[in-house]
């Protein structure tokens, strides 16, 4: 535990060594801000809530979420700083969890600076704050289940570019399988067992549920399974690919 | 126990045989160079007794633990410097080296002196605020060499340590590996002849992942055609009546010219390392040849690496 700190926190210190966290924090606000007061059309709607703002979040994660982690591993690599991180008296399982904490912690950051919106919307109404803190919480979770994928494909590869593109795709395949777009196809060829199947997959369906204030059992379990799933994922293939 | 144990020890990747099945131990006060042409194996090996590549065959021990069932431990005793010295470049020294203290298990004050006698050991001072990412080649090396010998390892695995340093600072660490030669059993890899004469008390010549030569650094030497030869440059010109006399002593096995445009000398080759100083003094005073200069060579060891790993 205590080793998960120490990488943990030298990885969180790096983020703002760089300027990388003050792009992502700028970027995400400035997105998040004008989607959901302008393309939201949070004024005309006369309803003081953050439902535009949540909805848009996975799609903004979608490119946000890769840009953060495809350095976690790949950089390691192509710098050559993994060798010196594995020859410490560290296990590989330590490394991985220390990391992606950083980087979860990160988005928490990021997330945590759009309060202000929440202040505002109270403000101006009188908003349900159970279903706000709710979608907080779930945007929260699908930030670390893209950021567990994101760090495993970072640890497939030395090239930032493609654990970029990598990851965006996959995280793609995890918002769409519920849409139509995904299940149109699938219908047409296979019992509605599977593409049920499929679709509970969605990341969009499990989302969108909770940030409209129904958080169950299934939708934690669905975002803790997606982590730990994609953590063991990384663990391996870190143990697999770190000396290539 | 050998503070470092490697028995039958190989590594390919894919069809690359990388190390193919080394054995050696060394104990507490020995310092030793890996020799070695480029891709010969010698990184490869280092990185499996550092726990960073798993062994194919054969197995490898830091003081008494095995380096993959009992990794951790055997890293916790370890120092080592990988190829290149990588360290995190957005860092500043200190910063970097405070993390590398905590890794190492140090808390609080105790691991502030830890960085404090690591950055004395290699003269880190001056640049402790900079990021790693603006130093110099020879401060980036020292960097890694303090986080290496933060934590006062019995064993050191140092990978060119001084690769692309100027003189002067390769100067300082070889010193600094030779202070600490007496309580450390240390490995550092090279393809510089005269450090290994310079540092090591054992040199091992390693081609194609085998080790070929396993000795001191004079025994090494004294492979070499030139051990014990005697250079002679005479006052003027030797006659060649006397260079003549030179190459038909005993033991002597003949005489060459030193081969450069400025240097009038010539080399008295010895049979067998034949100690025949004594004879080729003698022979020059009973000529009366004025002597400029005379000296017993003790080998070139580059010549002995040639052969050695060109034959193999
Ligand atoms: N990760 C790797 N994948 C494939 N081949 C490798 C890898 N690392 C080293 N090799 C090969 O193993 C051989 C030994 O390399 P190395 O141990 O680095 O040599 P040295 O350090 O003596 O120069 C070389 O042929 C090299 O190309
Ligand atoms: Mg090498």
């Amino acid at each position: 535990m205590r080793t998960i700190g120490i990488i943990f926190r030298r990885e969180l210190a790096a983020y703002f060594t760089t300027p990388v966290a003050y792009v992502f924090i700028v970027i995400f606000l400035l997105l998040a801000g004008s989607v959901t007061f302008y393309v939201g059309g949070f004024f005309e709607r006369g309803q003081a809530d953050l439902e535009p703002f949540f909805d848009f979040h996975p799609w903004l994660y979608l490119f946000l979420i890769p840009a953060l982690s495809m350095r976690l591993w790949a950089e390691e690599r192509r710098s050559g700083s993994v060798e010196l991180l594995l020859t410490l008296p560290i296990t590989v399982p330590e490394a991985v969890i220390g990391k992606f904490l950083a980087a979860w912690v990160f988005t928490g950051i990021a997330l945590a600076l759009t309060v202000p919106f929440w202040i505002t919307v109270n403000y101006l109404g009188s908003p349900d704050n159970g279903v706000i803190l709710a979608s907080y919480l779930g945007s929260f979770l699908m930030a670390g289940a893209f950021l567990a994928i994101g760090g495993a494909v970072s640890a497939l590869t030395r090239s930032q570019v493609i654990a970029f593109v990598v990851t965006a795709a996959i995280c793609f395949l995890f918002i769409a399988t519920g849409s139509p777009i995904v299940q149109g196809p699938l219908r047409a060829w296979l019992p509605a067992a599977i593409t049920d199947g499929v679709s509970s997959l969605s990341v969009l369906d499990h989302f969108s549920s909770v940030i409209r204030g129904q958080v169950e059992l299934r939708d934690l379990v669905f975002f803790g399974g997606l982590m730990a799933l994609f953590l063991f994922a990384n663990i391996e293939l870190v143990e697999l690919k770190k000396a290539d | 126990m050998h503070l470092i144990e490697i028995e039958g020890l190989s590594k390919h990747f894919g069809d690359i045989e990388a190390v193919r099945g080394i054995s050696f131990t060394v104990d507490r006060g020995e310092v030793v160079g890996f020799l070695g042409p480029n891709g010969a194996g010698k990184s490869t090996t280092m990185k499996m007794l550092a726990g960073f590549l798993t062994p194919s065959a054969g197995r490898a021990s830091i003081c008494g633990h095995d380096v993959v069932e009992d990794g951790l431990a055997a890293r916790r005793r370890l120092g080592y410097l990988p190829e290149g010295a990588p360290a995190y470049p957005d860092m500043t020294a200190a910063s970097f080296l405070a993390f590398i203290a905590q890794i190492r298990g140090f808390r609080g004050a105790e691991a502030r002196a830890a960085v404090d006698r690591a950055v004395d050991r290699v003269d880190l001072g001056s640049v402790l605020e900079q990021p790693i990412d603006t130093l110099s080649k020879g401060f980036k090396r020292r960097v890694g060499l303090a986080q290496a010998l933060l934590h006062d390892p019995e064993v050191l695995i140092l990978d060119e340590p001084t690769d692309g340093l100027d003189p002067n600072q390769k100067h300082q660490v070889r010193q600094l590996i030779g202070s600490m030669a007496a309580t450390k059993a240390i490995i550092i890899s090279t393809h510089i002849l005269e450090e290994v004469d310079a540092v090591c008390t054992r040199a091992m010549v390693i081609a194609n992942g085998r080790v070929l030569v396993d000795g001191t650094p004079a025994a090494l030497e004294a492979r070499s055609p030139y051990h014990h030869a005697v250079y002679v440059r005479a006052e003027g010109k030797l006659p060649a009546s006397v260079q003549d006399e030179l190459g038909a002593l005993p033991g002597v096995k003949r005489v060459e010219a030193a081969g450069r445009a400025d240097d009038q000398g010539v080399y008295v080759l010895p049979q067998n390392g034949a100690d025949i100083g004594p004879l080729v003094r003698g022979l020059l005073a009973a000529r009366g040849v004025g002597v400029a200069e005379l000296r017993v060579e003790r080998g070139r060891l580059d010549g002995v690496f040639r052969d050695i790993t060109m034959a193999a």
